[in-house]
């Protein structure tokens, strides 16, 4: 079926088919509700980003006005620096247990392999609304589990829904939707590897530690650049989480948490739309360069290897 | 490590694995895991650690789901009440307040068959047609479909809201179904399906034979697809089943509201003035909620994996 070795599909696929405006009766459908879903809302955004709508006075043409603001916006910086934190802190850990997962499924050491995997891989099916609020409720001191603990060993355990743990525990929230899928893309990268390889390596020799080191890891280099660029767009849209726990914990959870609250607050609790769609501008851009950064780097030192 | 015993614990792995029939003695250079390699209770105990962690949440779920209310606050979160009330809290989830559940799970329904549905429709002729078609504008349409791909998708959220709201869409099902038919994700990974799956010479002689496209389309290429149709479809059931931020910005009429918005809208109602607490319901309805989820991923496990190997091993 698939082999690591092919090159992307589209721009090669089908040298002997002749050019012909036939395959836009296939691909026009999906690009004219693309079009709507996707190219309008953008240039909308971009349009509404350049005006600025008073009650008094009505709306005026600003130029570069909201970016500037936005630049200089002190709750916007504190929202970036909470995701910021966020994606250096929680995506390293839940790549590096996704990666340890992978190997131990992959190596054929585990009793009940296929058990595993799935087990595994089952929160990625469990709605971010339900995920929250199942762990929310598990948090609490009320019903939860840190109160029987509390109850059981008549202690105080810190509180996981306070403002100065909040973010660890979205972050293990995140962990836990998505270890498995992380874990599952990885696990993939590694069945194709070339069996003959590990079988050289062995009659050379080699520990398995040597092996998972020479072999398995630079074989995982695109799948771990895949799910590294999913994780960084995943952490700077972080709303779910934090937005449904915020009824649980309404202290620890301010209007601009993180950059998509704040201009979800902006637009529908303050009505500033035209300021809202800057900062989702602004923090799409942001994304976008970070990920585009994140590739450059990790196909150079592909090409490298 | 003699031929024999390399093939039978090849057989023995594959067939717990993946799919079974004549892949088990298939000797491609697909690995079906290694041979000869002896199983270690140390490591199962080790991973055994992750799977507590993954499993336990759901076993919170479900263990709470059969306590009352007040059974909730006076037993311990791991273990069961005294009073076993898992069916009268199905019974109360699907007729507290007018029976809304029931209409929250049809609202969702709805979404998820006609959006998802749609959306796995639209992603299936494009992916076809970009690996199988060479046409005008095909690398702007590569270039485009991938940019989009960067783009934060509730970035785009306000913005529509505004448009939706100019045309009168929002606060109905509209709003929700068109944005759900757009699958990025679903394209790429039918795209590189089809470049695979459906050989260009069987089009060639269809087409010498005179067949048109949609007729070649529909009796040789879409068997052919079936499988990546349905890795893409579960994706796009996953995706539209469980979305939360589209609805809550496109819906202000509780009548609309999908399962995940209808019950974040319980739990926040304990915390509003005169409230009812129902936190029995929010955790039994979150419990029905996830079930046709893990059975369909339990059910359809041998086209998920296939399907996200074929997408995620590419770069």
């Amino acid at each position: 079926m698939t082999t690591a070795q092919a090159s992307p599909p589209g721009l090669r696929a089908a040298p002997r088919t002749r050019r012909s405006w036939t395959g836009w009766r296939f691909v026009g459908p999906f690009m004219a509700v693309f079009a709507v879903v996707f190219l309008a809302p953008i240039a909308y955004s971009i349009y509404l980003s350049l005006f600025r709508t008073k009650l008094i006075g009505g709306t005026t043409f600003v130029g570069a006005d909201n970016y500037l603001k936005v630049l200089s916006d002190a709750q916007f910086w504190s929202a970036f620096g909470r995701v910021a934190l966020f994606l250096v802190v929680q995506v390293p850990i839940m790549l590096f247990l996704a990666l340890l997962l992978a190997l131990a499924i992959d190596s054929g050491r585990l009793y009940g392999t296929s058990f595993f995997r799935i087990s595994v891989f089952l929160p990625y099916a469990v709605p971010a609304v339900v995920a929250t609020l199942m762990w929310g409720f598990m948090y609490g001191t009320r019903f939860g589990l840190i109160g029987n603990l509390d109850d059981l060993f008549g202690i105080t355990l810190p509180d996981p829904l306070s403002p100065s743990l909040i973010l660890t525990s979205i972050g293990n929230i995140v962990t836990w939707e998505f270890v498995g899928y992380n874990m599952l893309i990885l696990y993939s990268a590694l069945r194709v590897v070339n069996l003959s390889l590990y079988e050289a390596a062995e009659i050379d020799g080699a520990s398995q530690l040597r092996i998972i080191w020479a072999i398995k890891l630079p074989a995982l280099r695109g799948a771990l650049l895949i799910a590294t660029i999913f994780s960084i767009i995943g952490s700077f849209q972080l709303f779910n989480e934090p937005s449904i726990l915020k009824s649980l914990a309404p202290n620890a959870i301010t209007t601009y948490f993180t950059p998509n609250i704040y201009a979800y607050s902006l637009s529908f609790a303050g009505q500033q739309f035209d300021y809202s769609a800057t900062v989702a501008i602004v923090m799409g851009v942001i994304t976008m360069i970070i990920a585009y950064v994140v590739q450059l780097r990790g196909m150079r030192k592909g090409a490298g290897a | 490590m003699t031929a024999t015993t390399e093939h039978r614990s090849r057989a023995g792995r594959s067939a717990g694995g993946s799919s079974g029939g004549p892949l088990v003695i298939r000797r491609g250079h697909r690995r079906l895991g290694h041979p000869r390699r002896r199983r270690s209770t140390l490591l199962t105990l080790l991973t055994a650690i992750m799977l507590i962690y993954t499993l336990l949440p759901l076993a919170w779920l479900a263990i709470n789901a059969t306590k009352t209310q007040t059974g909730l606050f006076r037993s311990f979160g791991l273990w069961f009440d005294r009073d076993f009330a898992l069916f009268g809290n199905i019974a109360d989830t699907f007729t507290y307040d007018g029976g809304i559940f029931t209409r929250w799970l049809l609202n969702t329904l709805l979404y998820v068959i006609v959006g998802a549905g749609g959306a796995t429709l639209l992603a299936t002729l494009a992916g076809y047609g970009l690996a199988k078609f060479d046409f005008p504008g095909k690398k702007a349409v590569f270039a485009i479909v991938i940019g989009a791909v960067a783009v934060p998708g509730t970035a785009l959220a306000v913005p529509t809201f505004l448009m939706f709201s100019n045309l009168g869409l929002t606060n109905s099902p509209w709003a929700i179904i068109i944005p759900s038919l757009v699958s990025p994700f679903g394209l790429y990974l039918m795209w590189t399906y089809a470049a695979d799956a459906v050989p260009t010479e069987i089009l060639e002689s269809a087409r010498v034979d005179g067949a048109r496209e949609f007729q070649t389309f529909f009796r040789i290429s879409l068997p052919l697809l079936s499988p990546g149709i349905v890795t893409v479809l579960l994706f796009n059931f996953v995706v539209t089943w469980n979305n939360y931020f589209l609805p809550l910005i496109m819906l202000k009429d509780p009548d609309w509201y999908p399962l995940t918005l209808g019950l974040k809208s319980w739990n926040a109602q304990a915390a509003t003035a005169g409230g009812e607490a129902i936190f029995n319901l929010v955790i039994t309805g979150s419990l029905l909620t996830i079930v046709p989820l893990v059975v369909a991923f339990l059910l359809l496990q041998r086209y998920w994996q296939s399907g996200l190997a074929a997408g995620s091993v590419k770069e």
